[in-house]
């Protein structure tokens, strides 16, 4: 028996090696390649240049357009995600009745649940045309639409994380503040969201992250031209953007145009796995501890 | 066990990315079993259109044969084509010194068939009122290398067009289509500005001109015939009198007669020899060169005429390896007669 129990202790930790194993093999093929990119385009030329044409006869390897194009995409998303996810995750946890959250909460992750190509289509295909109705200036490829659709998609993922910080928030606080005579909303905005401000803030950071790292969406309707711009009208290229578009072709391994996916690969890696930190660290940082 | 979650989460994010990153590299290898027949066929986005179709009514003769369709850009689909991972090379250029050699090196003998010709479209939005015709001399100024980041507005290439952003739309570098437009319009191949959408799935440029008032873009004519409600033509004056004064708008007929010049061109299908020797892909060359001159005028490109059908026949079945353009890569304004002539010889 003892045996058994022994074999299924081994068998777990294997599994849980793996995931180990899998993220030191990634870092080190990002790291590897990427060493070989750099010894032929400068660090400097990679962080500070302006221009990116890589896959061209006159190639030029500056990433700020793609950064640009990210950090564009992600601004819009989260200023669609963050107000309606906090928002929602006060109904939710505040003001809605046990029986409307059991029906809502589902049906709000059933957005988290559909198919990224889906939701690029949707921007492609129905967002922009609507969008374009009222902003004719703005192009068929734009990041506009693929923001904010964005933003909807990682709604539940801050309601649900605030919403479950919210509720950890201990009732007593709540009834005190009923009791000097505050409202339901005053109780909520000025006591249990700020009780709850590490869990609400790592919830927005790992939004930013899943933003960042967003590829399906933007890759379909976002367009394929970088451009260093912030201009929400016209077409852009996202760094995930960018690495789908050379994974499509077919683009010899070993050759720079290649190695460049890996470069990219490992600024976005640094970039949400910088952001996972900070939540971390705050969330650890900020922490009320209520006994 | 928060800080592990975290940490899990960003490897999800970079795997996915790596998944996608290597999703492309991965091919079907080899003949699926069960007596289905498998014809492996990827290439270029621009014959895409006429092998699909050749494909499907060949399906429904041949219950017992799969023809799956790729595109990956004429470049794309000869390095796939000269590593043996494909049968069919779809390509809208002849094949390059460089492929034929990866080619050789993987003992790779094939056959060029020449199944169609076609007329690249610069297309621009239904909206745009102000272009009537361009001709290659500004054409050249919009995509030309030293344009990149500095000819941004459409006023540049003619002052008294309005002072707008001028947006681009074009074929991706892996595309034959890509090679061809640089040579005839910038007068080297693979030369171009880097800064404008670039899709080897036309498609996608068929979407960003139609929904894109301050768009221009290039693709085959059988794109722009499916889509013409969405955009609109430019016709093009290559400068030169022999071709008409005026500048000539594209159609099946200038393309048939010669005079849209510079931006016709032969598209054709690559048969990898050792693939000819099975029957199927041998039934499926015959039934493109016969029932797909048909499917060719369907789709919307222009067909060869019976005689270049035939001769195209003969070459395929005397197995005749090699391609007739020496120099190889893109060629700039043989006309059909002129590529006949060469078949004929």
């Amino acid at each position: 028996m003892r045996r058994w129990e022994f074999l299924i202790e081994r068998t777990l930790f294997a599994c849980a090696l793996i995931s180990v194993f899998t993220t030191a093999g990634i870092i080190a093929v990002l790291l590897f390649e990427s060493f070989e990119f750099f010894r032929v385009a400068p660090l400097g030329e990679f962080l500070f240049g302006t221009e990116w044409t890589p896959l061209f006869a006159d190639a030029h390897f500056g990433v700020l357009p793609l950064v640009a194009g990210t950090l564009l995409v992600s601004a819009i998303a989260m200023a669609v995600a963050l107000p309606m996810g906090l928002l929602s995750a006060i109904y939710l946890s505040e003001y809605a009745s046990p029986w409307v959250r059991r029906l809502l909460k589902p049906v709000l992750e059933v957005l988290a649940g559909v198919p990224t190509v889906v939701y690029g289509y949707f921007a492609l295909l129905f967002v922009t045309p609507l969008i374009q109705a009222a902003v004719p200036s703005l192009s068929g490829f734009n990041a506009l639409s693929p923001g904010i659709v964005m933003g909807i998609m990682i709604v539940p993922l801050v309601s649900s994380l605030t919403e479950d910080a919210m509720r950890s928030v201990p009732n007593g606080l709540r009834e005190a503040s009923f009791a000097l005579g505050a409202t339901r909303m005053q109780t909520s905005l000025t006591v249990v969201v700020p009780a709850a401000f590490s869990g609400v803030t790592a919830a927005f950071i790992l939004a930013i992250s899943r933003a960042v790292g967003e590829t399906m969406i933007v890759a379909i309707a976002a367009g394929q031209q970088p451009r260093l711009t912030l201009d929400p009208r016209v077409p852009i290229e996202t760094m995930t953007a960018y690495i789908v578009q050379v994974s499509l072709g077919d683009t010899p391994a070993g050759t720079i145009e290649y190695r460049t996916i890996f470069a990219v690969g490992m600024l976005l890696f640094l970039g949400t796995f910088g952001l996972n930190m900070v939540s971390t660290w705050l969330r650890n940082r900020y922490r009320e501890v209520y006994a | 066990m928060g800080d592990l979650r975290k940490f899990a989460v960003a490897v999800v994010v970079a795997s996915a990315l790596l998944v996608a990153a290597c999703g492309g590299r991965q091919e079907q290898s080899g003949e699926s079993g069960g007596g289905t027949q498998l014809i492996r066929v990827d290439g270029s986005s621009t014959v895409f259109p006429i092998t699909e179709a050749v494909a499907e009514e060949f399906q429904k003769k041949h219950t017992n044969v799969r023809v799956t369709v790729g595109i990956s850009g004429t470049g794309g689909g000869f390095q796939k084509f000269c590593r043996g991972e494909t049968d069919v090379s779809d390509a809208s250029r002849p094949i390059k010194p460089v492929e034929v050699e990866a080619c050789r090196k993987q003992g790779i003998e094939f056959i060029e068939i020449p199944v169609a010709y076609d007329g690249l479209v610069v297309v621009v939005n239904p909206k745009n009122n102000w272009v009537d015709h361009l001709t290659v001399a500004e054409l050249k100024k919009m995509w030309a290398p030293e344009a990149q980041g500095k000819v941004t507005r459409w006023n540049q290439i003619r002052t008294s067009w309005p002072n707008r952003e001028l947006h681009l739309f074009g074929a991706g570098v892996d595309s034959g289509t890509y090679d061809y437009f640089t040579e005839a319009i910038v007068g080297k191949e693979g030369a171009s500005r880097g800064d404008f959408t670039s899709s080897e799935d036309d498609n996608v440029l068929v979407q960003g001109v139609s929904g894109d008032e301050l768009a221009l873009g290039f693709f085959g004519i059988a794109y722009y015939e499916q889509n013409r409600s969405r955009l609109k033509a430019v016709p093009i004056d290559d400068g030169k009198e022999a071709n008409g004064k005026a500048p000539v708008a594209p159609s099946v007929e200038a393309v048939k007669n010669g005079t849209y010049q510079p931006l016709s061109r032969p598209l054709f299908i690559y048969v990898s020899k050792p693939a000819a020797d099975r029957t199927h892909v041998r039934h499926f060359v015959d039934f493109y060169l016969t029932d797909g001159a048909a499917l060719v005028d369907e789709v919307g490109y222009v067909s060869l005429g019976d005689e270049g059908y035939r001769l195209a026949r003969d070459h395929f079945a005397g197995r005749v390896t090699g391609t007739v353009f020496a120099q190889g890569g893109s060629q700039v304004g043989i006309t059909i007669e002129q590529l006949l002539a060469r078949e004929r010889k």
